[in-house]
């Protein structure tokens, strides 16, 4: 059977993954990306040498590999990392992309950016320490952003003896924490960065685990799913009409498909309009095709000569979803500046930008043990919280849960642009049959499921 | 027993994208979004491999429509001449719009001064930032990648520049999901970077893989080149050879192309793409540590030039 990926010409089988690394410098969170980007050879001499002078200047004895990523002036000066860091590194299997997430200052501002984008977040706790108020933060985001794979790397195994118990212990109350709050994937790791086991190489000193290294695991863990079960979601960004000699009558309208695949033939519904019509044609940067398929960016064609234009999203009539002017969303707040009931603001979804009024917010979400406080009428930077807002026109919006490109949406602040909170539609987490629940300790007493 | 898997292990998975598809279709999309959400975009373009590969993204964004934005070069009276010819004869074939903004007339109207080493770089972004402002551009897109300096790694996709072009690196807006944030105040303007996330090995295998034409210069080929704090530099009248630097023959290629004064030749026989890639994906020097005099000047020599405007 010819694969869409043979039918399209492709012949590289490299992918790509981008992942999110959490956990604080005091959990080796820096010399596991260290460990990372050194044995994949991606730490080159110059770098390795400028940060063994910059080291040396300031005192440090051992090359301080946190100087590789910490790129700002003022991160270096306070020795810590302000802002997400992006690093790239590759095997012959594949290409990474690590949204490297800081632990101290800005902290779920940081992380629910790095995750925003991520397909696998590692976890890492210390062996010594176990599942702290941390690791449920962590693992919290990880279930709020819905990030599919989530590895668990319990580090400094060396100071623990390399003991079974001690791990399985912790992975046991990870993995039912994480399963409760709805991640759908947890593979739990035990390593020591420093002393290099199972980060890229199998530990000999763990014989009693027959898993994956990290390494090995990030580059086997599925990047891409069946999308013929996902709903496939089309929005518009440009309408391409060359009105050239050569050209007359293209029509085609570009965009990055975010969900799902589109085929030559199907019918398709636009909305909010609700006009229908059929793809005529789909070009693939210069090859039509009869399929696409996310993330890939397309001009589509259709058949009939109806109002299309940037902001509408084309969905299979059969699958359509409903168009709302009222959104009900879990946000993080991300601005300095807070966001209070009454605010008018304007909502940026997919391709779409429309005023809206912050109608109420019925609870702000303590992500440490999930526990929620009713009408805190305003949320600050960092805050996680249940919004309802009130859009001046209707949005063609999907569930988080069901779609992340569809489902997420940013609120900004008219006046001067600045990015207000970060907002994902339906429910926060997502739902689970109430098994595991009662594993997880903190979230006796929480509401954590509203 | 510690993994919950609702994905079967050993699955087919016949919607994969390869690394560089994604990456061709993400700076596609930021291509477009520009496109919908600005009214005067330029792509700055040197004639460089990555503002090439730029190019060649948008007009496939595009077609079979034309380009919707023009270009703009800051060109620093110490271009490369092959680099320069390559520059126009695109700007022909494809029928854009080309700005140039000069160094040199600005240090011949006074406006700017020769620095004691004969570096053009820090110069250029006077001329750049008058250029943004006497052409209201609001969207101006950049070749800068995330991969080649720390600083650069920092950056936003969408960086919101005053209008001085300033970058402040401590209050940029998150940026999150594939949503791009580019509202910004008349004077302002957005510099866009839709290759934040290409390593200099994509960029190689990429322009391979579309059959992309480079300048020569990129190509091993013999040069008379003089050796300056380390680094290989062409002879010419830009200012080098100086008293006790002397001339030498050597085969080199060029890994990146900015400012004769700053960029240094690499040492190499590779004369086709394969051999390049080869060469890349063997090499223990970053592109900027082998080839920029610019960047060895301090730890935060490009974080302080991008403050004050620079690329």
């Amino acid at each position: 059977m010819t694969t869409p990926t043979q039918q399209a010409g492709l012949t590289s089988t490299t992918t790509l993954l981008r992942f999110a690394t959490a956990g604080s410098v005091d959990d080796g969170k820096s010399t596991l990306v260290g460990r990372l980007l050194h044995d994949s050879k991606s730490v080159l001499t110059d770098q390795l040498e400028a940060v063994e002078h910059a080291s040396r200047s300031r005192g440090q004895e051992a090359p301080d590999l946190a100087l590789l990523t910490d790129g700002l002036r003022a991160e270096r000066e306070q020795g810590i990392t302000i802002d997400v860091a992006y690093r790239y590194f590759a095997t012959p299997a594949r290409r990474f992309i690590l949204a490297d997430t800081p632990g101290h200052v800005q902290y779920t501002r940081n992380m629910v950016t790095g995750a925003s984008t991520a397909e696998l977040a590692v976890v890492l706790v210390d062996a010594r320490n176990g599942v702290v108020e941390q690791t449920r933060r962590h693992a919290a985001v990880a279930a709020l952003l819905r990030v599919p794979h989530v590895v668990l790397a319990v580090n400094k195994m060396d100071l623990v003896e390399y003991a079974e118990p001690v791990f399985a212990a912790i992975a046991k109350e990870f993995t039912a924490y994480a399963a409760s709050l709805g991640v759908p994937e947890i593979t739990a790791i035990p390593i020591s960065a420093l002393a290099g086991d199972n980060v890229v190489e199998p530990s000999a000193n763990m014989d009693w685990y027959g898993g994956p290294t990290v390494l090995e695991h990030l580059e086997t863990v599925p990047v891409s799913h069946d999308l013929t079960a996902c709903h496939a979601r089309f929005p518009v960004q440009y309408v391409i009409r060359p009105q050239t000699a050569e050209h007359p009558d293209y029509r085609g309208y570009a965009g990055q498909i975010a969900a799902g695949a589109f085929r030559v033939g199907e019918s398709v519904t636009v909305l909010p309009s609700g006009r229908t019509s059929t793809i005529a044609g789909i070009d693939a940067l210069g090859v039509s095709v009869k399929e696409a398929w996310a993330p890939q960016s397309v001009t589509i064609r259709l058949a009939d000569d109806i109002d299309v234009s940037r902001g509408d999203l084309l969905a299979p009539t059969d699958d359509a979803p409903a168009v709302t002017q009222d959104v009900e969303a879990t946000v993080c707040h991300v601005a300095d500046q807070p966001l209070s009931v009454g605010q008018r603001v304007l909502l940026k979804h997919t391709t779409r930008t429309v005023k809206a009024i912050v109608k109420d917010i019925p609870s702000r979400l303590t992500l440490d043990d999930l526990s929620q406080h009713p009408a805190p009428g305003q949320l600050v930077a960092n805050d996680i919280g249940r919004v309802v807002v009130r859009t001046a026109e209707p949005l063609a919006l999907d569930a988080y849960a069901d779609s992340r490109r569809t489902g997420s949406f940013l609120l900004i602040d008219p006046a001067d642009g600045t990015t207000l909170s970060a907002g994902m539609a339906g429910a926060s987490f997502a739902e689970v049959a109430g098994a595991v629940r009662d594993e997880a300790p903190a979230a006796d007493d929480a509401e954590w499921d509203f | 027993m510690t993994t919950v898997a609702t994905v079967p292990e050993g699955t087919v998975h016949p919607y994969a994208l390869s690394h560089l598809d994604s990456l061709e279709s993400e700076a596609v999309h930021i291509f477009r979004e520009v496109a919908g959400e600005f009214e005067r975009p330029v792509i700055l373009f040197s004639g460089g491999k990555d503002s090439i590969l730029m190019l060649h993204l948008a007009l496939k964004a595009f077609a079979p429509a034309p380009v919707p934005f023009t270009l703009l070069h800051v060109d620093t009276g110490h271009n490369f001449p092959e680099v320069l010819e390559y520059r126009d004869r695109t700007v022909e074939k494809h029928g854009l719009r080309l700005h140039v903004a000069s160094v040199q007339e600005y240090i011949d109207a006074g406006k700017l001064r020769e620095r004691p080493d004969g570096t053009r770089n820090p110069l250029q972004t006077v001329p750049l930032t008058e250029a943004i402002q006497q052409l209201r551009f609001d969207a101006v897109f950049g070749g800068g990648r995330r991969d080649e300096e720390k600083a650069r790694a920092k950056e936003r996709v969408f960086s919101l520049r005053d209008e001085f072009s300033q970058w402040d690196p401590r209050r940029q807006r998150p940026e999150l999901w594939q949503l791009y944030n580019g509202r910004h105040a008349p004077g302002e303007h957005v510099r866009v970077f839709p290759i934040s996330n290409w390593t200099e090995l994509d960029v190689w295998q990429y322009i391979e893989r579309e059959g992309i034409e480079l300048p020569e210069i990129y190509f091993a080929h013999e040069r008379e080149v003089f050796n300056r704090a380390g680094m290989w530099l062409t002879a010419g009248e830009w200012g080098g050879p100086k008293d006790h630097e002397s001339v030498e023959t050597r085969l080199v290629r060029y890994r990146t192309v900015g400012d004769m004064s700053c960029t240094g030749a690499v040492d190499s026989d590779a004369t086709t793409l394969e051999a390049v890639i080869t060469e890349i994906a063997a090499s223990r020097l970053t592109e900027r540590g082998a080839t920029r005099a610019d960047d060895k000047m301090s730890e935060a020599a490009m974080e302080d030039r991008k403050r004050e405007g620079y690329f």
